[in-house]
């Protein structure tokens, strides 16, 4: 017999109790998630978070973006800024130099990326308010490594796409229907404690997350 | 089989080690901060009494649905992942795990496999396995790293180097990676790290990581961690390889928040770690990254022997969150060499005994005070206490009628202990014989030794008084 049918015998050979029931967690959640509040409380939320984890969030306008991440990437010496397609057009309106869009397979431009990458910009599907986490659903218009390899990650966060936890954020989005083959939560850069207990950033992934956090009611 | 041997300690040696553990001053004081630090943070994220308990009791009721499903649960997962395009194989034992994977990084002519963490795979021994088939396999977690680096072990589940000082990671730094000198900054220190494990994620060809979650109606492979090495070895190399027990599958995608908000804060006393990757399938046409080869490693080991018994079987509902150990007396004290297992503490002490039978573990389950902290703070309420006592109780009798025997079960089995257990029974069940025996106690008095094992090492030796109590109570009602 394989491996699989002596594992799964020995399992199904162990003596089974009344089996519980199916766990109710939505019915959990209804009950024990204190509400965050309205729009304006989730957004406070997010915000205290997401700088608990030391990123940054930059409140953006919905044609002033491009604009703003042109300013931020000249004060932070940024010399190329990886993009997606979608997003081409708006960067290339500001004439920031160094536009790089994520266009072929990484296996021809590994170390490229690694090693000549000093920001990129990737959108988010939203964000959690409770933890201070972004969503991100990478495809092939922003593929998985966009978030991971360079230095500084730019992240778009649409406010109205805030939720208030984990859990509502899932089922408002009907995740299990629709799992891309890697969908992210990104709370903060890269970090460690693994020497002494003491907190370092930029581990192996980025080590600035910046959140550019449209919010169509906010006046330019 | 070399691996294993590796890995197993005496279970005599583990007395000797602890003692040697616990007067080394250094080495106490690095856990102790570290697990009182740890204590502290968990203990904030937890505020409300109240509510705690009713996470724990949704977590509880969470991982006991699953394993009273597991079968179904995981013919369900394979079957997902399948249709995902992803590889799914069975492993009954160590030696199965890393032939499964040697031959995969062989198939691809693989001379660098880079590592996530993967406690699964400290268990089977792979590192060793793999380099006796010629394939490098480098840990990426920093302190997975260090501990490589420096030919250890993790001393902990979470905090793999805690046992280390940044003085000593200096040392190894400057004395193992080229062209490094000596800093005691730990940004610089991570700094390194970094640069030398950037370059290796980009030449490995096989990436390996372990699994926190795995969801069966979705196939979908959750993995929790703060630092995004986990990340770079699903992602960059071409084939990435999962390994997990098979204990840690979910039903349901919505399963996974109460027990990943339970694991985090109970761990490091994170709300959430900086990434939380759900990987459901390989590269597809079109997309621009990833590997474009999945497999999956279900590996038994002994966990279907706890899985057999409803009581043991409790065991199996761990979410790998550590806090047993940082709440453990002995733990604390000791730190995580000492046991000579891959899982230390509370938990370790309760698992190990599947996975290596009772024979090399016995004494491990007495390694305890009985205090209960560990099983107070189990996010998925595991009886950690009781099931020391049972496994402390089987190492000493036979299996009881209808139950198959465990692994190594009565390895602790002694004439000695039985004969003394059966004396005492006899004599506090039977007046008489309690009497004589306390009347010739008292009046041989001085003949007790003076040394008594274990007891006269830090206290008086005990003597029995000049009267028994029976008689004294007596002599008061004459009066």
């Amino acid at each position: 017999m394989s491996a699989r049918e002596n594992i799964l015998q020995r399992l199904r050979a162990a003596p089974q109790g009344t089996p519980p029931l199916p766990p109710d967690v939505p019915a959990f959640y209804a009950a024990n998630a204190g509400a965050v509040g309205n729009r304006a409380s989730r957004i406070e939320l997010f915000c205290e978070k997401m700088a608990f984890w030391h990123g940054e969030v930059v409140r953006v306008t919905r044609d002033g973006w491009p604009q703003k991440l042109g300013e931020l990437c000249k004060a932070k010496g940024v010399c190329s800024l990886l993009h997606s397609e979608q997003h081409a057009a708006a960067l290339r309106a500001t004439g920031m130099a160094g536009l790089r869009p994520y266009d072929r397979p990484i296996d021809g431009w590994k170390k490229e990326l690694f090693e000549d990458t000093d920001a990129s910009l990737t959108s988010t599907r939203g964000g959690i308010a409770e933890t201070g986490t972004l969503i991100l659903w990478p495809d092939a218009n922003e593929p998985r490594l966009m978030s991971l390899v360079p230095p500084i990650h730019f992240a778009l966060l649409e406010a109205d796409r805030l939720y208030d936890n984990l859990f509502a954020a899932m089922s408002g989005q009907g995740w299990s229907g629709s799992m891309p083959t890697n969908a992210l939560l990104v709370s903060g850069p890269s970090k460690t404690a693994d020497i002494q207990v003491t907190l370092a950033y930029g581990a192996h992934g980025p080590k600035e997350l910046i959140v550019l956090l449209i919010d169509a009611e906010e006046k330019p | 089989m070399n691996a294993q041997q590796l890995q197993f300690v005496p279970a005599s040696e583990f007395k000797q080690r602890a003692a040697v553990a616990v007067s080394d001053a250094h080495l106490r004081s690095s856990f102790r901060g570290a697990m009182d630090f740890l204590i502290g943070k968990r203990a904030a994220q937890f505020p409300d009494p109240v509510l705690l308990e009713r996470q724990r009791g949704l977590a509880e009721h969470i991982r006991k649905y699953s394993l009273a499903r597991l079968p179904e649960l995981l013919e369900q997962l394979e079957r997902k992942l399948t249709e995902n395009g992803v590889h799914v194989h069975w492993a009954e034992n160590p030696e199965q795990a890393n032939r499964i994977i040697i031959d995969i990084a062989r198939s691809h002519s693989t001379k660098l496999m880079v590592k996530g963490k993967s406690m699964v795979s400290e268990e089977v021994e792979l590192n060793h396995a793999m380099a006796d088939a010629g394939i490098e396999a480098l840990e990426s977690d920093m302190g997975e790293y260090i501990v490589q680096l420096d030919g250890e072990k993790p001393s902990h589940i979470i905090m793999p180097a805690i046992h280390k000082t940044k003085q000593e990671i200096a040392r190894l730094f400057a004395a193992k990676v080229p062209g490094v000198s000596y800093t005691e900054s730990v940004d610089e220190l991570i700094g390194i790290g970094r640069a030398v494990l950037r370059e290796k994620f980009m030449t490995a060809e096989v990436g390996l990581s372990g699994v926190n979650f795995a969801v069966a109606e979705t196939g979908t492979l959750c993995l929790v961690e703060n630092e995004g090495n986990g990340r770079m070895c699903t992602t960059v190399p071409d084939v990435h390889i999962a390994i997990t027990g098979i204990e840690k599958v979910v039903e349901k995608l919505e399963h996974v928040p109460p027990l990943l908000g339970l694991l985090t804060r109970s761990a490091t006393g994170q709300a959430i770690t900086t990434y939380f990757n759900m990987i459901s399938g390989p590269r597809k046409p079109g997309e621009k990254d990833g590997p474009r080869e999945m497999h999956l490693v279900l590996v038994d080991n002994g966990r279907s022997q706890a899985y057999a018994d409803e009581q043991l079987r409790s065991t199996l509902q761990c979410i790998r969150c550590g806090a047993c150990m940082n709440h453990c007396p002995v733990y604390t004290r000791i730190g995580g060499h000492a046991y000579g297992t891959t899982y230390p503490g509370p938990i370790g002490a309760i698992i190990s005994p599947h996975l290596l039978g009772l024979a090399a573990t016995h004494v491990l389950p007495t390694a305890s005070s009985l205090c209960g902290a560990c099983g107070e703070v189990c996010p998925v309420r595991i009886p950690i206490p009781d099931l020391l006592v049972r496994l402390r109780g089987e190492a000493q009798h036979d299996a009881r009628p209808g139950h198959a025997p465990l692994l190594g079960q009565g390895a602790a089995k002694s004439g000695l202990v039985d004969a003394v257990w059966s004396g005492w029974a006899a004599m506090y069940t039977r007046p008489a014989l309690y009497r004589a025996f306390g009347w010739l106690a008292t009046r041989f008095r001085a003949l007790t030794p003076p040394l008594q094992s274990g007891w006269t090492v830090g206290r008086t030796p005990l003597k029995p008084a000049k009267r028994t109590l029976h008689e004294r109570m007596a002599a008061r009602r004459v009066r």
